[in-house]
């Protein structure tokens, strides 16, 4: 028989739909604020060029970057602590945490599957081993934002924080990187939504799964 | 079953009920919850302008001064480094200093600095006034608010020396300090305990040579807990205050405060 499968509690899906806003303005804004300095460059290409901060509008706007970043990110460090303490406190954390070294070979295992080259998925429980590093890897990253953050936002009150982060310049390009990351988990993450269908989609917004007749309830984005 | 997989298991028909009633419901909400997210946002960012910023927008800008001013501690040093890290400095920003050099290229003339404030008699100060304090050289970082930084040498007298001795045994010490080019065509606000921090300096030497007009010859405030836009060239003016003094860059839409 069918059944609906309750698959994300109520508070981590506001912790989610919270986040996903607040991360893209903090992006947004942090693209006006590095404007005012864009020295990273992959090998000859600048990063990034002055046409696509033109495109988007983000030219000449640093002191309004800055009025954003420094404001909303409190809703960014308040939500992340939020959604880190309700994962360990609810034991959410079993599910996203991978149980051991072993989880990288399955998650190259989910990839060659994912890219069609292996027909069969490793065993799994509520995500599988990429899935884990993923949402585990998001929020070090998330981490780590803040961190090297705080350390090119107060370099002198917090100098053995950017000494930590290895240097100013440093905790800068670790900044920047990090940002990158975002950008392309987001485009990884969409992805595999859209390919993993409906009813995975609506079980992030209203929190049940439609699972089949013998079908045992899998994540896939 | 424990919470986290709470199933439901009913007939077909009910189920697709269930499923739809549940669909309906999370996404009505979710929906509302968009719109009353947008909403705020657009509210918060058509919000009437202080200073250039929507005011919710300013008044957590000026919490977050607050929070990070009670921070502020002597024993919280921008680094040092060695004489070899010391960088090239470029000159980024003109405001105040628009007379323009002579013939010989020797920067105008300037005639001291004004000092006023609660219970200080105005009086004229001259680079000499300065030079007879206690001398303190730093390699340190001076950072711009446009992200860039750069290894100077800076030789000056503390403004906390400069302090104790300026500032008459009557009077008492204010909250702010507000420092100005002549004629106040550049202008900056500090707080106090920024302006004390042992390494706030009025210098008057570069890398081991006199200010150069373009940097702020012939005395200029240096203070590495603060961006590059608070550190005024060719003091004009000093000025002890207790009302949040006015700030260039402040009014063109930046932070008050700008404390690193």
């Amino acid at each position: 028989m069918a059944k609906l499968v309750l698959k994300h509690l109520l508070a981590i899906r506001w912790f989610h739909w919270v986040n996903f806003p607040i991360l893209f303005l903090m992006i947004w804004s942090g693209m006006m604020i590095y404007w005012a300095y864009p020295v990273y460059r992959l090998g000859p290409v600048p990063l990034f060029p002055q046409w696509l901060f033109a495109l988007l509008g983000l030219k000449f706007r640093l002191a309004e970057g800055m009025a954003l970043h420094f404001v909303f990110m409190w809703i960014f460090i308040v939500n992340g602590i939020l959604y880190i303490a309700y994962t360990l406190f609810s034991g959410e954390w079993r599910y996203l945490l991978p149980r051991s070294v072993s989880a990288f070979r399955d998650a190259w295992q989910v990839l060659l599957h994912d890219l069609h080259l292996r027909k069969e998925m490793p065993p799994q429980e509520k995500y599988n081993a990429a899935q884990q590093i993923a949402y585990c890897g998001i929020v070090v990253m998330g981490a780590g934002s803040l961190v090297t953050g705080l350390a090119i936002y107060k370099p002198a009150q917090l100098a053995w924080l950017a000494a930590l982060c290895g240097g100013y310049e440093f905790a800068r390009l670790i900044h920047f990187v990090l940002t990158m990351g975002y950008i392309g988990f987001f485009v990884i993450h969409v992805g595999q939504v859209i390919l993993a269908g409906w009813n995975n989609f609506r079980s992030m917004v209203i929190g049940y799964e439609l699972v089949k007749d013998g079908e045992q309830p899998v994540e896939q984005s | 079953m424990n919470k986290r997989h709470r199933e439901i298991v009913l007939p077909e028909a009910d189920l697709s009920r269930q499923l739809e009633r549940k669909s309906r419901r999370g996404f009505l909400l979710g929906g509302l919850a968009a719109a009353g997210a947008l909403g705020a946002y657009k509210a918060v960012r058509l919000a009437g302008r202080d200073n250039m910023v929507p005011w919710p927008q300013r008044d957590v800008l000026n919490l977050n001064g607050k929070l990070w001013r009670s921070y502020v501690d002597d024993a919280h040093l921008m680094p040092s480094y060695a004489a070899s890290q010391i960088g090239y400095l470029k000159p980024n920003g003109d405001h105040g200093l628009d007379e323009e050099p002579d013939d010989q290229g020797n920067p105008p003339e300037w005639d001291g600095f004004k000092l006023e404030g609660p219970g200080v008699t105005p009086v004229t100060l001259q680079l000499s006034d300065v030079q007879s304090l206690p001398r303190h050289e730093m390699i340190t970082k001076f950072c711009c608010i446009e992200g860039w930084s750069v290894v100077q040498k800076w030789t000056g007298a503390r403004f906390s020396d400069f302090t104790k001795k300026f500032l008459p045994p009557g009077a008492s010490l204010t909250t702010y300090v507000y420092m100005a080019t002549d004629g106040e065509d550049y202008f900056v606000g500090l707080d106090m305990k920024s302006a004390l921090h042992p390494q706030t300096l009025l210098a008057w030497e570069q890398n081991d040579k006199p200010l150069s007009y373009e940097h702020g010859a012939p005395l200029r405030l240096i203070i590495p807990v603060k961006y590059g836009i608070k550190n005024l060239k060719r003091i004009g003016l000093i000025r002890y205050t207790n009302q949040r003094p006015r700030d260039f860059w402040y009014e063109q839409g930046y932070d008050w405060f700008a404390g690193l």
